[in-house]
């Protein structure tokens, strides 16, 4: 959130209201794939605990980061809390709203209000459509804009709104780079005057030099439009740059989440260190000073994860009692959140 | 768990160490229906003994392609090598046939690839893709080769490895099949390993472990490590000396130190300008690079980066700059000096 | 990504490069791709001149040409008059021929148009919807392929047998399993793909889905059947009228002038011979256009 919260014209009036909740909420969110197997009748084997209960909120304006590795389930939370997964159990709400009983009005209220930034620039616009098409799509699912030359006009602003050329409107996407297809996607989300975007790893496909633009043009449309983020990345240096908030995952559990610059300055939980420690540096001088923590081994499946604690099997101050009592998520300091048992004890007097 | 990552830091010395690769203004370009794209527009650089070069570039701007070419790895048809010459141990690489190069790939050079599964055969076990190089490059039989393949599994730190010997490559995680594609390509000692972004598709943590162990290889080993990247942050952490590629020409070339705190190319300072950082607060916006690399069909007239540069002038436009030397082991492709904004001759 | 496609040099131009003209489209590629397929074009050509044969030349040797029985002339050999010969009954073959091809083909067409239908919408229903759905509508269509199409159409064709129509019908019941499993193929992955994600994330109505967003993308391998399936219709219509249970004379379909020479194989060579090869032609034509559409519509194929 840039210091200059210019609240779109719905926000205010939610405020006006008196309506001061959180935008979105999250509470205990679990979404478990089952695995099938058998040819004819299929029997459930197991299932992939991919978000193994998740709470969080997020305030108006605010953007929010959500990290962790390939497999911790973060993709998974932003697609379940959104409502395009169904979730195992648990609920989320935006702007009040129930996302998992939500039907019919109320389902397309939330599809106008939350919309999602995809990590592909290639794979999330359908090939076959023209620019056009594909930033018109929600006006005209919504019908927000009656006539075929308003929403042309719509569109055309919302191009701008982006950084694209205008005289573009009718080219496909195969014909731009990676970055126009990123800003071809961000129009189209933005078509519905949306609340809250999820940015599933926007810049991970993109280019260096690109995604310092990409990023800019987030941060820009905050600022005006007022918008709320749900920020979900592996590049850390990135989310410290964007973010307020920051929660790291691990397995398919949040492990610690607080504001940015405490979560990086002084991380709590094992994890987070390690994690922090791992990320290169591009100083020449600072890389040499740094003391990596390396974890051994690899993450454990999401299908059978380890007893108690999830992370004790790679954790450098594990004790016995790790393995058998999974650790309470606590709120350690304001605004600070672990769950690990040996971080509390520092903490409690 | 903690482990201290130093690369070799020599910088006031001029490096002795016998120079293992040379190459000299190497051309490549592809033939393709829409025209000839010229992929790497004559760049020549060394690397000694024992050093670690890391080559940054974005996607487009030819550092793999240039490693290809060395091994002979590109497809001949719409792939040509337009010029130049790359000398390997007093040989030079590019001329040779098929059979030459296959005996040097896997011995004296291997190549390390961003995507372990594709380089991997899927089909065939561990024990047989590694015991098939050995037995390629060696005069062993079968069971020393296998007795060797575990000893280098295990150098690479693979938990055991008599087991895994006679896994296939998919019952590895990500991590584990890039061990195993180094402990391929250490098998028969190579003088020189290239690394084409080994760790791109791997999490921070694995990387993390994948690049101490790069490391430690080259240690115990003393060999030469080409690594190929787009992360500056890997870089720093890395790498003694670093060519920094745009559009197919070499743009900046320095000691890892003197890149990051004095770069002299406009193009390294715009990259080091649009990254975030980790280790320090938020102080402004990141300073992005506008517009996109350029489309490589166009042969550039003048220096490929002038469209998005912020100190261009005419002779930016119409002459590609050469590589002017700044001082002993940094060399920027540049018309300007940025110290002090005047433009250098020739 | 494998070491050689890391490689391959970027192609696509971006329009931030100064240049307004578009690059091609899809289209325009696909074309330039089926243009240099030599056999495609040739069948392509001889394609059309059957078109023009069968339906121009109709003008001129009508119907009731084609049927007007001369018994005095029956059996002739070609001839200045008849330059096909004529027939048991003293028809000329050659107008049988122009006539019986408006048949044939429109049987065709038609047939291939009713399987793409079915085909399409099993197939669709199956791979979108999976689970329960993709199941039973899979076993149905596996039942389906089990039993031999030729039994089948013979069977039917007992009992329904002769008119036109209800042989387009057959025809169409009988062969939209290819089309099914290929769409269903299609789908299954497709669906997968981040844009439907997308789609549903803004809240597009499933039909929508289906209908705007797979299914244009799966129009090559849709297109490369449909017209492998006219062939398939026009043999299969020629099968059974040569068993005697397709349409029934005086009306000609070149696959009852194929029974219809049975008997003549040798005295009277002519009256096979010419609608044998026209139904050699059409369906080799009909491959070579589907070879050709194959190569020009599927994007990962590098033959340019």
């Amino acid at each position: 959130m840039i210091d200059n919260p210019a609240l779109s014209s719905i926000n205010q009036a939610l405020a006006d209201n008196g309506d001061t909740r959180p935008l979105v909420r999250v509470i205990d969110l679990k979404k478990h794939f089952p695995i099938r197997q058998g040819i004819v009748f299929q029997k459930t084997t197991g299932q992939v605990r991919a978000v193994d209960g998740i709470s969080f909120e997020i305030d108006r304006g605010e953007t929010l980061g959500l990290v962790g590795e390939s497999g911790c389930g973060k993709s998974t939370a932003g697609r379940t809390l959104l409502g395009l997964y169904p979730a195992t159990t648990g609920e989320s709400y935006i702007a009040g709203q129930h996302v998992q009983t939500a039907k019919g009005e109320e389902w397309m209220l939330i599809r106008r209000q939350a919309q999602m930034i995809f990590q592909d620039p290639f794979a999330s616009l359908n090939p076959r459509w023209t620019v056009n098409a594909i930033i018109g799509e929600p006006l005209r699912v919504h019908n927000l804009i009656e006539s075929d030359t308003g929403r042309v006009e719509r569109v055309k602003e919302l191009m701008a709104l982006v950084g694209l050329d205008d005289r573009y409107i009718n080219r496909f996407p195969h014909e731009f780079s990676g970055g126009q297809r990123q800003r071809i996607g961000i129009a189209r989300a933005l078509a519905s005057d949306p609340l809250f975007l999820v940015c599933d790893e926007p810049i991970s496909a993109l280019d260096v030099s690109i995604q310092a633009q990409v990023v800019n043009l987030l941060e820009d449309l905050q600022a005006r439009l007022g918008l709320t983020y749900l920020f979900i990345a592996h590049d850390l240096s990135m989310v410290r740059h964007i973010c307020d908030r920051v929660a790291v995952m691990y397995l398919g559990v949040i492990v610690e989440m607080s504001p940015k610059d405490e979560l990086y300055e002084e991380p709590l939980h094992p994890y987070t260190q390690a994690l922090l420690s791992a990320v290169p540096v591009p100083d020449p001088k600072q890389a040499r000073k740094r003391k990596r923590i390396v974890l051994e081994g690899d993450v454990p499946s999401p299908i059978n994860p380890p007893p108690g604690c999830r992370f004790h099997t790679r954790c450098p101050i594990a004790q016995p009692h790790c393995a058998t009592h999974e650790p309470e998520w606590r709120e350690i300091q304001p605004q600070h959140w672990v769950a690990c048992h040996e971080v509390e004890p520092k903490f409690r007097s | 768990m903690s482990a201290l990552m130093t690369p070799a830091t020599k910088h006031d010395q001029p490096d002795k160490r016998p120079i293992l690769l040379d190459v000299k203004n190497l051309e490549v370009c592809f033939h393709t229906p829409e025209g000839t794209v010229y992929a790497v527009n004559n760049i020549s650089y060394q690397v000694r003994e024992g050093e670690v070069l890391a080559v940054v570039g974005e996607s487009g701007c030819g550092k793999s392609v240039s490693m290809m070419a060395l091994l002979g790895l590109i497809p001949k048809p719409p792939g040509d090598i337009a010029g130049g010459q790359a000398f390997f141990m007093d040989r030079d690489l590019l001329p040779m046939s098929e059979e030459e190069l296959a005996s040097i790939r896997g011995g004296e050079i291997a190549m390390v690839f961003q995507d372990p599964m594709t380089s991997l055969n899927p089909v065939l076990s561990v024990r047989r893709q590694m015991t098939e190089s050995l037995l390629r490059h060696y005069d062993m039989t079968g069971e020393q080769a296998e007795k060797r393949a575990i000893e280098l599994m295990e150098l690479v730190g693979i938990p055991d490895p008599e087991r895994r010997l006679g896994d296939y490559p998919h019952q590895f995680s990500g991590g584990m099949r890039q061990r195993v594609m180094i402990a391929m390509m250490l098998a028969c000692n190579p003088s020189l390993l290239i690394a084409d972004e080994p760790t791109t598709a791997l999490d921070v943590t694995i990387q993390a472990q994948i690049i101490e162990l790069m490391v430690r290889m080259r240690e115990h080993l003393g060999l030469a490590l080409i690594w190929i990247t787009h992360d500056l942050g890997v870089v720093a952490g890395l790498a003694e000396r670093v060519i920094v590629m745009y559009a197919g020409m070499i743009v900046e070339e320095a000691d890892v130190d003197n890149l990051f705190e004095n770069p002299q190319h406009p193009y390294t300072l715009a990259l080091l300008g649009a990254l975030p950082r980790v280790d320090r607060r938020r102080d402004s916006r990141l300073k992005s690079i506008p517009g996109a690399p350029p489309n490589l069909l166009i042969a550039p007239r003048g220096c490929p980066f002038a469209p998005r540069c912020e100190y261009t002038f005419d002779r930016c436009r119409e002459e590609r700059p050469p590589l002017f030397s700044i001082s002993a082991g940094q060399h920027s492709a540049c018309w300007i000096d940025l110290a002090t904004g005047k433009p250098r001759e020739r | 990504m494998s070491a050689v496609d890391s490689i391959s040099p970027p192609v696509t131009l971006s329009p931030s490069a100064d240049e307004l003209a578009p690059p091609l489209t899809f289209r325009q590629m696909a074309w330039r791709r089926f243009r240099r397929h030599r056999m495609a074009m040739f069948g392509s050509i001889t394609l059309i001149l059957l078109f023009i044969y069968a339906f121009g030349g109709g003008m001129i040797y009508t119907a009731e040409r084609a049927n007007f029985t001369d018994t005095s002339q029956r059996l002739s050999p070609p001839s200045p008059e008849h330059p096909f010969g004529t027939d048991t009954v003293g028809r000329d073959v050659l107008a049988r021929t122009i006539q019986g091809g408006r048949v044939s083909l429109m049987i065709g067409l038609t047939a291939a148009i009713l399987e793409i239908i079915i085909g399409v919408l099993i197939g669709a229903a199956a791979g979108f919807f999976g689970g329960v759905t993709d199941s039973l509508l899979m076993r149905f269509t596996e039942a389906m392929l089990i039993i031999p199409a030729l039994f089948l159409l013979i069977v039917m064709a007992r009992l329904v047998g002769g008119n036109v129509y209800f042989i387009i019908l057959i025809l169409g019941l009988t062969s939209w399993m290819y089309v099914a499993r290929i769409v269903r193929a299609e789908f299954l992955s497709l669906k997968e793909n981040e844009f439907v994600l997308a789609a549903r994330s803004i809240g597009t109505p499933t039909r929508e889905i289906i209908f705007r967003h797979i299914l244009p993308n799966s129009m090559a391998p849709i297109v490369v059947a449909a017209t492998l399936a006219v062939a398939t219709a026009i043999l299969a219509e020629a099968y059974i009228s040569f068993l005697g249970m397709g349409v029934q004379p005086p009306t000609a379909t070149w696959g009852n002038m194929l029974d219809g020479s049975y008997n003549y194989i040798e005295s009277a060579p002519w009256l096979w011979i010419f609608p044998g090869l026209l139904i050699l032609l059409t369906v080799l034509s009909i491959n070579f256009v589907g070879d050709g559409l194959r190569d020009a519509l599927d994007p990962r194929s590098r033959n340019i």
